[in-house]
């Protein structure tokens, strides 16, 4: 049984291959004289891991997306107009807290339109969320009357403070979400029987249908909790403008695609994890963390990151050659 | 016109082809002369193909020879083989729907100077080839998925004319056809014969067969077992050939009894099926259903589980009336369907063996809404026991297993669920023998045990051993059902491809 050892040492590469990619990162910083001291520093972890939180937040449901062999290229506007609703309700006068649901809840929304559009009219997810684009960005743009929009300072705002109150915390609360949910979140992938239906329907629709599951009830679930997210996402964005701003996040999608396939998500489905979109996003702010101390432009950032994303799947697919 | 004394076009010579441990062709020869039809006939599995695959250059044979009009002949690949002169016209068309018919008959023998497309000699030569083919209607300048499936293949004739092909090989070309459309391509066949091309044509359909072809030769079991000329040889005796002699050990049987009307069928029809069907099956019985490829059988299965619409008909379950419903609900009736397809929709690839076994009943597992892993891992090991699945554990992805032992688990699933009423679409198909009787002989145990199969195959003789009735379906209607002891192969296989029974 010399294959024993062999596959499990495969297995453990498998998880970890993204978290070597994550430490490689750091590892390179912190070995650079220039920005060691400031790059080591407790405090800059904590601005890493507070810029991470949006993009985490949506990378949750992205990656559930992707894993059921989907895409949402609607998801930064999807920020944004969550971003916009809820400065408008607080600044309208609704407690906060009503603020915070009502854009966590248009988030949702725009997950179940765009679930419903796909498993309706039977088009393909790129095309219904590249519609979705447009339509979320230009409802938050109208709403606030193509300005930025101003709301008195509430609890909300402090959700993205560096330094929490009370002090304890010791983190932003946002970061203390994002930890929470993505725990929820790869439970409800590996625990339960929704979770593995993403992955079926990833996989393989048909062998879906014919054991049974509800693949479109299914979809529309998993598209309405990645808006979810992104509408959480959204408030987060508002809570560290303080202002809604309709032109936020411009892009952010790709961000957040690029996270879930740097930590292992198949463009093809029935393959992602939680963890592996994590570590994916911090991969990519620490990159930028570090770039900008060095002070490179962002141009050379972006190039980088294109890098990565090829250097990236490229090994993931080599993995994947080996196992077959 | 075929001249038996002139040399032939084609010699094929002892030629042997093995996948693995499985022996597709054993010394096969065969003779083909110019401007002759010459039908290759066998039943599914026999070599048909594999010998047409070594023909066209898409597989290397491992021993044996071939010559061309009397020169050695060894394609590297089938476009060597294309320019050899050999053209194929397969089931599934190859053709470009997007571009148009003119398009496609000139794709890759674009005539040009320099680069620029000269249309008008193109338009002219596909003209001149229509006309040929008596087909002068159809409009060069159409996209060919406008075309119905008559026209698109008369669309792949003409382009196999415009490559000076030579040889022509026709599989299946009629059995998407409608009645008047196979006279025209049997008219087409002809006038293909007096330009002197040979014709190598495959069919299920003997009728068909006699009246177009000039010689023919069956393959069985990879052997050539006859050739002759068409004139003066009956059906009878080319069924005859074509079945052979029976091996009944390989058909382990289990004592089993009937019990009342489980599932009903009243003139049940679904949207893809071309005739409503009656049909009724028992508690404890395996219902064969015979019939060549797509001749309905699998139409009539998939609406019966839901994954076709159902139009009209109704169908009765343990005497309740059930209207239309998903595959959900059908599972929660009982019903259970191993595909035909097993990697295109039997199997998720990707995931474990765990996963694929346990995916259409996860109830067993959950506590408190949670998996609980262990306790489906453990599950999925003993089924692996059980069924004898080579895998390295249940956590192997299914991808590398052996096409055996993905069937086993696409099995193992519908055994996990405990399906009441299994609709077995080609359970044993591209698997090897010993996995084949072990499949039989579960089959035979899931009818002890009360449960209800539905069999669909279009390898006949493990209906016949394995059966306790048999329905046969011919282009796309239920003609016949009698107890397996009524039938013999000759009698199926006439009923299967010529559309009524003989008498037994």
């Amino acid at each position: 049984m010399s294959g024993r050892p062999k596959a499990n040492l495969q297995k453990a590469l498998n998880v970890l291959g993204p978290f070597i990619g994550l430490l490689f990162v750091i590892a390179i910083f912190a070995f650079i004289p220039e920005v060691q001291g400031r790059f080591l520093r407790a405090a800059n972890f904590k601005s890493v891991a507070t810029q991470s939180v949006i993009v985490a937040l949506g990378a949750l449901g992205m990656t559930l997306i992707i894993i059921s062999g989907g895409i949402d290229l609607s998801a930064a506007s999807n920020i944004a107009l969550a971003s916009v609703i809820a400065a408008y309700a607080i600044n309208a006068g609704a407690p906060p807290a009503v603020g915070l649901v009502l854009g966590v809840v248009v988030g949702g929304l725009v997950g179940l339109v765009n679930g419903t559009l796909i498993t309706r009219l039977r088009l393909v997810p790129f095309i219904v969320t590249l519609g979705m684009m447009g339509i979320a960005r230009g409802l938050a743009k109208w709403i606030a009357g193509n300005q930025k929009i101003d709301a008195p300072m509430t609890w909300v705002n402090e959700l993205m403070a560096k330094s929490p109150r009370p002090g304890w915390l010791l983190m932003a609360p946002g970061i203390w979400v994002v930890i929470v949910f993505a725990v929820v979140m790869a439970i409800l992938l590996r625990y339960t029987v929704f979770g593995r239906h993403v992955f079926a329907i990833g996989s393989n629709e048909s062998t879906a249908r014919l054991c049974g599951i509800r693949t479109n009830g299914t979809k529309i679930l998993i598209y309405s909790v990645a808006g979810l997210f992104c509408g959480l996402a959204g408030v987060m964005e508002f809570s560290r403008l303080t202002v809604g701003d309709p032109t936020v996040a411009v892009g952010l999608e790709l961000d957040i695609i690029a996270a879930v396939v740097i930590g292992g998500g198949s463009l093809s489905g029935g393959e992602g994890s939680i963890l592996g979109s994590m570590i994916g996003v911090l991969i990519m702010s620490f990159l930028r963390n570090g770039c900008t101390m060095m002070g490179w432009p962002n141009y050379i950032q972006e190039i980088i990151i294109g890098v990565i994303i090829i250097v990236a799947v490229t090994l993931d697919r080599l993995r994947h050659r080996q196992e077959s | 016109m075929s001249d038996p004394s002139a040399p032939p076009v084609l010699r094929m010579e002892r030629v042997s082809k093995a996948y693995g441990a499985t022996r597709a062709l054993g010394d096969v020869s065969f003779d083909l002369r110019r401007g002759e039809v010459h039908a290759l006939i066998g039943e599914n599995g026999a070599g048909k193909s594999t010998m047409m695959k070594v023909l066209s250059g898409a597989v290397p044979p491992d021993s044996g020879r071939m010559t061309l009009e009397g020169r050695p002949y060894a394609p590297s690949g089938p476009l060597d083989g294309l320019r050899c002169g050999i053209s194929m016209i397969y089931q599934e068309l190859n053709l470009a729907p997007h571009l148009t018919v003119e398009e496609n008959i000139m794709l890759g023998r674009e005539v040009n100077t320099g680069g620029w497309l000269d249309r008008r000699t193109m338009r002219a030569r596909v003209r001149e080839t229509l006309e040929f083919v008596r087909h002068p209607e159809i409009a060069p300048d159409v996209p060919v998925r406008k075309l119905g499936v008559g026209a698109r293949q008369v669309v792949e004739i003409a382009r196999a004319l415009l490559a000076r092909s030579r040889i022509l090989v026709m599989d299946e070309p009629t059995s998407s056809l409608s009645q008047e459309d196979s006279l025209r391509l049997f008219e087409i066949v002809r006038r293909l014969k007096e330009q002197d091309v040979s014709v190598i044509y495959i069919s299920h359909f003997l009728e068909e067969v006699q009246k177009v072809a000039d010689r023919y030769t069956v393959l069985r079991d990879g052997r050539n077992v006859g050739s002759g000329t068409m004139e003066g040889t009956g059906l009878d005796a080319l069924i005859r050939l074509m079945v052979g002699q029976e091996v009944k050990e390989m058909f382990p049987r289990v004592p089993h009894g009937r019990g009342e009307t489980v599932v009903a069928l009243y003139g049940l029809k679904g949207t893809r099926m071309a005739a409503p069907v009656s049909l009724a099956l028992d508690r404890g019985e395996i219902l064969g259903i015979a019939g060549l490829v797509g001749s309905g059988r699998t139409e009539m299965l998939r609406t019966v589980f839901g994954l076709d619409e159902l139009e009209g008909g109704a169908l009765v379950v343990s005497g309740v009336e059930t209207g239309k419903a998903a595959p959900w609900v059908r599972i929660g009736q009982g019903f259970g369907l191993l595909s035909e397809d097993r990697t295109g929709e039997g199997l998720a690839l990707s995931l474990s063996l765990a996963d694929n076994i346990t995916l259409s009943r996860y109830a067993p597992y959950l506590r408190f809404g949670l998996l609980r892993l262990g306790r489906q891992e453990k599950a999925a090991g003993d089924w692996i026991a059980r069924l004898k699945i080579k895998a390295r554990g249940p956590l192997q992805k299914v991808l590398g297993l052996s096409g055996g032992n993905q069937q086993k688990v696409a099995l193992a699933r519908l055994l996990h669920q405990q399906a009441e009423v299994l609709l077995l679409d080609e359970p044993t198909r591209g698997i090897d023998v010993v996995s084949k009787a072990q499949i039989y002989e579960w089959i035979g145990e899931l009818a002890r045990d009360g449960k209800s199969v539905l069999f669909v195959s279009s390898y006949f003789p493990e209906l016949l051993g394995v059966c306790d009735r048999i329905a046969v379906f011919h282009r796309g209607a239920l003609i016949d059902v009698r107890e397996t002891r009524d039938w013999d192969p000759a009698a199926l296989m006439a009923a299967a491809t010529v559309g009524r029974a003989g008498n037994g």
